[in-house]
C-alpha cells in the first residue's frame, strides 16, 4: 500500500504504539510520526504496580514489543499542546509543528495529584502513573520504611497495599467509600476485597479520608491527619486517588474533548463539538468516549489495557479504510487485578448493574464468579482466582442472556442469593449540561462549552 | 545484543502456566493464577521466551523476536 498520507499519533504509550504497529502490520507505507511527552520509548504500566515493586522485574525493563519495523519519526520528551484542525497540525511544547493528513489522539491519562502542593512536594509522597513514579517509590519501599500509608483503595492503591504486605512493610490504607474496589465492583464484591486486605494485615480504615499531610520541616513526609480526628506517623504516602484525563491540550480545537473524554464513534472517530463525526481525527485509549451497543450506546471510557488495545487496531484499520470496509469497536470490557496473591478478572462493566449473585465457587475461599445484572440482563462477571470461566461468561454477556443466571453450574457452595449490586444507577446521569447551542437560522447554529447550566 | 522484549495480555491469560515451565526465569505464577513476569529478560533467554510464546494456548504472549530471524 503506497502512501502520501500523512499520520501523526499524539502519545506514545500502549495505545499509541499498538495502533503504529497495526498501521504497519495492515501495510500503510507512508510517513508515521508519533509524539510522547515522556523521554521514554512506550512502555507497559500495569507492571509498575505489581512485578517492579516486588522486585520481578527492573521497571526499565518494562518497554513494550513492537511485532513490525514501525519506520517511525519519534517525538519523544515533547508534549503536544494544540491540535490545529484548520491547518491539520499537531503544535508541540518546544514551538514546532507536524501536519497530518490523519490523527491518532491517545493521550491517555495521568495520576491525580495530592491536591495541596505544599504537602505533595514533600519528600516521601508519590503517585504511581509511570515509569519514573514506580522507580522512585521502589527504591523507597526498598529502604525499609517504618511506616506506609496508601490513600485510596481503587485498584493501584489495594495492589500498592498487596506489594507492602508482601515486602513485610506495616501499611495503612484509607478509602473514602465502604470498602475496596467499590467503585468498579460494588459493594457485595467489595466487601470481600475488604477481607482480603485485613487478613493480610492491613490496616484499612474506610469511611476516611485523609485532612492534611504533615512535614518534619526540613520537608519530609512525618504524619498524616485523618478526617476522625486521628493521625498517623508516616514515611511514605502513596497516593491513589483516581486519574486526570488529558485532554486540556484539545481546548478550542473544536472537538468534542473534555475532563470525561473525547466523543467517538464506534469506529474510533472522534467527533467534533456540535456532534459530527470528523473524517480525519481518531481516538483511542483510556481519552475516547465510545458507545457501547451493549450498554445502551452510553459514551463510555474506560481506563483498561485490553480497551487501549482494541480501540488502536479499530483507529488504524479505520484510518486506511473507508465507507463499509471500516470497522467497529465491540469488544466487551475486560480487565484483571492482581492483589494479595488473589487474580481479580472482570468481563462486561459491573457497574452497569443493578444486582449481583455469586454463581460459582465460594466467597470463604476467595475462589468464586460474581455474576451482575440490570434489569434482567447479564452485563458483567468478575472473578476472584477463577479466571478461567469468564469466557463463557464473555459469551453469556455478548448473547443478552437473562439475569439472574438459570444455567446449572459446577462447584458452587454458597447459596444462591440474588442481592443488590450495590452500585449507583448506570441510568440516571451523573453530571449536568457542559454545552449551550445558540443560533437560530441552520448556518448559524453552534455549541459552546459553559462550566455551569445558564 | 538486544534484549528481548515481551508483554503478556492478562485478560487472554488462564493460568495454563506452559510459559513457567519452559521459560522459569522469566515467567513465575503468584499464587494460584496471578501471573507475573520480567518484561525485559536478557538475551540468553530468547529461545526460552520464544518457545513460551509458541507454546500459550491462548496466545497471549507477544514479543518483540521476528520469525526468520538474522540479528548479529
Amino acid at each position: 500500500m503506497s502512501s502520501d498520507m500523512r499520520v501523526v499519533i499524539v502519545g506514545a504509550s500502549l495505545a499509541g504504539l499498538r495502533a503504529a504497529d497495526e498501521l504497519r502490520r495492515l501495510g500503510f507505507d507512508g510517513p508515521l510520526t508519533i509524539v510522547g511527552d515522556e523521554p521514554y520509548e512506550p512502555y507497559d504500566r500495569p507492571p509498575l504496580s505489581k512485578a517492579v515493586l516486588l522486585g520481578i522485574m527492573p521497571p526499565e525493563h518494562a518497554t513494550l514489543p513492537a511485532r513490525t519495523d514501525l519506520d517511525a519519526k519519534w517525538r519523544l520528551g515533547v508534549p503536544a499542546t494544540a491540535l490545529d484542525l484548520e491547518d491539520n497540525r499537531v503544535v508541540l511544547g518546544d514551538g514546532d509543528s507536524v501536519p497530518f493528513d490523519k490523527v491518532l489522539l491517545t493521550t491517555g491519562v495521568r495520576a491525580r495529584p495530592w491536591p495541596k502542593p505544599e504537602e505533595s512536594d514533600l519528600d516521601g509522597v508519590f503517585t504511581v502513573r509511570t515509569l519514573d513514579d514506580s522507580r522512585r517509590l521502589d527504591e523507597r519501599l526498598s529502604a525499609g520504611p517504618g511506616h506506609v500509608l496508601v490513600i485510596g483503595a481503587g485498584f493501584t492503591g489495594s495492589e500498592i497495599a498487596s506489594v507492602c504486605r508482601e515486602r513485610g512493610l506495616s501499611v495503612t490504607v484509607t478509602e473514602r467509600g465502604p470498602a475496596p474496589l467499590v467503585g468498579a465492583l460494588g459493594g457485595v464484591v467489595a466487601a470481600v476485597a475488604a477481607d482480603m486486605q485485613r487478613d493480610h494485615g492491613v490496616d484499612l480504615r474506610c469511611g476516611i479520608t485523609v485532612a492534611r499531610l504533615e512535614g518534619d520541616g526540613q520537608g519530609r513526609l512525618r504524619r498524616a491527619h485523618l478526617s476522625d480526628g486521628t493521625a498517623l506517623d508516616v514515611d511514605v504516602a502513596v497516593v491513589a486517588q483516581g486519574s486526570i484525563r488529558n485532554t486540556e491540550w484539545l481546548a478550542g480545537s473544536g472537538l468534542a474533548a473534555g475532563p470525561r473524554g473525547v466523543a467517538c464513534d464506534a469506529g474510533c472517530r472522534a467527533f467534533d463539538l456540535n456532534g459530527l463525526v470528523t473524517d480525519n481525527v481518531f481516538v483511542a485509549g483510556d481519552i475516547a468516549r465510545q458507545p457501547h451497543p451493549l450498554y445502551d450506546y452510553q459514551l463510555i471510557a474506560l481506563e483498561h489495557w485490553g480497551n487501549a488495545i482494541g480501540q488502536a487496531e479499530v483507529a488504524a484499520h479505520n484510518m486506511i479504510h473507508e465507507g463499509l470496509h471500516r470497522r467497529p469497536h465491540l469488544d466487551i470490557p475486560a480487565f484483571w487485578s492482581s492483589q494479595f496473591e488473589v487474580n481479580i478478572k472482570s468481563v462486561g462493566i459491573p457497574t452497569y448493574s443493578d444486582q449481583v449473585v455469586v454463581s460459582q465457587g465460594s466467597v470463604e475461599e476467595r475462589r468464586f464468579v460474581a455474576a451482575y445484572g440490570f434489569r434482567g440482563r447479564l452485563t458483567a462477571a468478575v472473578a476472584f482466582n477463577h479466571g478461567r470461566w469468564l469466557d463463557f461468561y464473555r459469551g453469556l454477556i455478548e448473547s443478552a442472556a437473562a439475569f439472574p443466571p438459570d444455567f446449572a453450574v459446577m462447584d458452587r457452595t454458597d447459596p444462591w442469593e440474588v442481592r443488590s449490586s450495590e452500585l449507583p444507577d448506570p441510568a440516571i446521569l451523573s453530571h449536568g449540561p457542559t454545552v449551550s447551542v445558540t443560533g437560530h437560522l441552520p448556518t448559524e447554529r453552534h455549541v459552546e462549552f459553559v462550566s455551569a447550566p445558564k | 545484543m538486544m534484549d528481548v522484549k515481551l508483554v503478556v495480555d492478562l485478560n487472554r491469560c488462564q493460568g495454563y502456566a506452559q510459559c513457567v515451565f519452559l521459560a522459569p526465569h522469566v515467567f513465575t505464577l503468584h499464587g494460584e493464577e496471578s501471573l507475573l513476569y520480567d518484561a525485559g529478560p536478557d538475551d540468553g533467554e530468547r529461545e526460552r521466551v520464544s518457545q513460551a510464546a509458541a507454546a500459550c494456548p491462548v496466545q497471549a504472549i507477544t514479543t518483540d523476536i521476528r520469525p526468520q530471524s538474522h540479528e548479529q
